[in-house]
């Protein structure tokens, strides 16, 4: 168990400091227990470094076949496909488990968590806290390395500001993809599968271009599910490209934004399916 | 045994629409990659046209939840909590009796996770069905096959667990290669030569590919019949393993509990 003696003896006043403290336990205990089996860890941090690269050799694949897919060559696309990927990891390891929720619903556990002074959120996403993730991670930033090398774009310090904040959007935007989906298991308890397809089918659909997918999906997921702010939209921007698919120049640059707006829907919908929960055992 | 296995799944209705539901958004992902493929190449691509691509991607889609192509750890499960000592003093074969479960999983997965994928794909983005007689005796038991390959290779990963602490990781590694080489994500056809030999020296591709190529016509007449003598081949040899393995296991197991 997790030492909590900080929140306990801590007064009322300083409820804030106090709150954080027990964040910051919460997640050192969950880094420390997995630093425990140290030749375990460091397989799993090479198992997920491993499955980044499976997820390319789709693409490898692909352009052993054809010179350009929808229009854009190797490395433009493994540049989307670093983003995306930079961005899904980071958000797996720091939401990823949430989907673990239903479980807890069953067992009771989230009983449990409803009746501590931590927000059930907080303490759902302090829970797991995989730092193996960040064995994928590594993958993306490797690919968006070699991606750069051999994309031509003209730097400008908008277009670098751009490329460093395009992974942290992206990764709230998955982040806020995760919450959005647990929320929805409030209602259909065993429906965890059907998160799938926004969470995992998103990290995949986001790494591809736009441009060979139906008019219907392109926009479903550009203002339903901003995937397309993940990667799509800001490699456009950084290559200086028009839209294809016929979006405004300046939606392209607009990530941080859809993120926020995400981020708001995301915890309305999480809010919603909170009180709409009633527990288990009924 | 074959019975519970169906009826356990059975059970779990919400979750199979659920299942059905992401499976088609992959198999929509999937299909445009592909068709964008077959734009650039001007409408074929290794013997696929726009018809057959779409069957790969729904028969493949259809079938990797009768198949089974991702992580299980039940069996690594009971090894590791010690259930698997009451597993071995019954009085049925442990490996059969896994397998009958399997196979009446395989036999529920059908008709819950298989058939609407292929029905809604057909229709939103066309199929080909197939005309060679010989394919078409052979799909079924080359499903049937491939669940057998599936399950064999499943319970051999798992009882590493026999020897190791921790098997998430080697799973995880399992389900990963085997993904890439059954073709579940790109055909195998499609493949440069050097990742075709390395899927050929597997028996990964006898999983997914060999029973879909059966529906897409890429195997027609004494290929598809040498397609389903590999996976006999490959059936034999892996449940051999699995009980060479167990029975090594069992004796290292008798030491151990004194």
């Amino acid at each position: 168990m997790v030492e909590l003696q900080p929140l306990g003896t801590a007064g009322r006043g300083d409820a804030v400091p106090s709150l954080l403290s027990a964040y910051v336990a919460l997640v050192r205990s969950r880094l420390s227990a997995q630093m425990v089996y140290r030749g375990s860890f460091a397989f799993e941090v090479g198992a997920q470094f491993g499955i980044g690269f499976v997820d390319f050799a789709e693409i490898y694949v692909v352009f052993h076949q054809v010179s350009s897919l929808g229009g854009f060559s190797f490395a433009e696309v493994a540049m989307m496909f670093a983003l995306t990927t930079c961005a899904f990891s980071m958000a797996d390891m720091f939401v990823g488990h949430i989907d673990g929720l239903p479980n807890y619903v069953r067992t009771g556990q989230f009983d449990a968590m409803l009746l501590r002074p931590l927000s059930a959120l907080g303490q759902l996403v302090t829970s797991d806290f995989s730092l193996r993730r960040l064995g994928r991670a590594m993958t993306g930033l490797l690919v968006l390395g070699a991606a750069l090398v051999f994309t031509d774009i003209d730097w400008t310090p908008a277009r670098l500001l751009l490329l460093v904040i395009t992974p942290v959007a992206g990764c709230a935007i998955f982040c806020a993809i995760f919450v959005a989906a647990a929320a929805v298991s409030f209602w259909l308890v065993e429906g965890t599968e059907f998160a799938n397809a926004f969470t995992y089918g998103g990290n995949y659909l986001a790494s591809l271009p736009f441009t060979i997918f139906h008019v219907a999906v392109q926009r479903f997921f550009t203002f339903v599910i901003p995937a397309a702010f993940v990667a799509y939209l800001p490699t456009l921007a950084l290559l200086g490209r028009k839209d294809p698919t016929g979006l405004p120049g300046w939606l392209c640059w607009s990530g941080p934004v859809a993120a926020l707006i995400a981020a708001a829907a995301a915890r309305l919908l999480w809010r919603n399916g909170l009180h709409h929960y009633v527990g288990a055992g009924s | 045994m074959a019975r519970a296995g169906f009826s356990r799944w059975a059970t779990y209705r919400q979750a199979a629409v659920a299942g059905m539901f992401t499976n088609t958004v992959f198999g929509i992902i999937k299909l445009s990659v592909l068709l964008a493929v077959i734009d650039e190449t001007g409408g074929t691509v290794a013997g696929y046209d726009h018809a057959s691509l779409s069957t790969y991607v729904w028969v493949s889609q259809g079938l990797i939840a009768v198949v089974y192509v991702f992580g299980w750890s039940e069996l690594a499960l009971r090894v590791r909590t010690g259930d698997i000592a009451i597993d071995l003093a019954r009085p049925v074969d442990l490996q059969l009796s896994w397998l009958a479960t399997d196979l009446g999983r395989a036999t529920y997965a059908i008709g819950a996770r298989a058939v609407v994928p292929m029905v809604v794909g057909a229709l939103l983005f066309g199929f080909a069905f197939p005309h060679d007689p010989t394919a078409i005796v052979l799909i079924a038991p080359a499903i049937a096959l491939a669940v057998v390959i599936s399950f064999a290779c499943r319970f051999l990963v798992n009882l590493a667990a026999f020897w190791l602490v921790e098997v998430r990781g080697l799973i995880t590694l399992y389900v990963l290669t085997m993904n890439l080489l059954c073709g579940l994500v790109v055909p195998v056809q499609l493949f440069p030569t050097w990742l075709k030999v390395v899927a050929y020296s597997t028996p990964f591709p006898f999983l997914l590919q060999a029973p879909t190529d059966l529906v897409t016509g890429q195997a027609q007449g004494w290929q598809a019949v040498g397609s389903v003598a590999a996976q006999l081949g490959w059936c034999v040899v892996l449940l051999g393993l699995g009980r060479l393995v167990l029975s090594r296991a069992t004796e290292k197991l008798v030491v151990q509990g004194g």
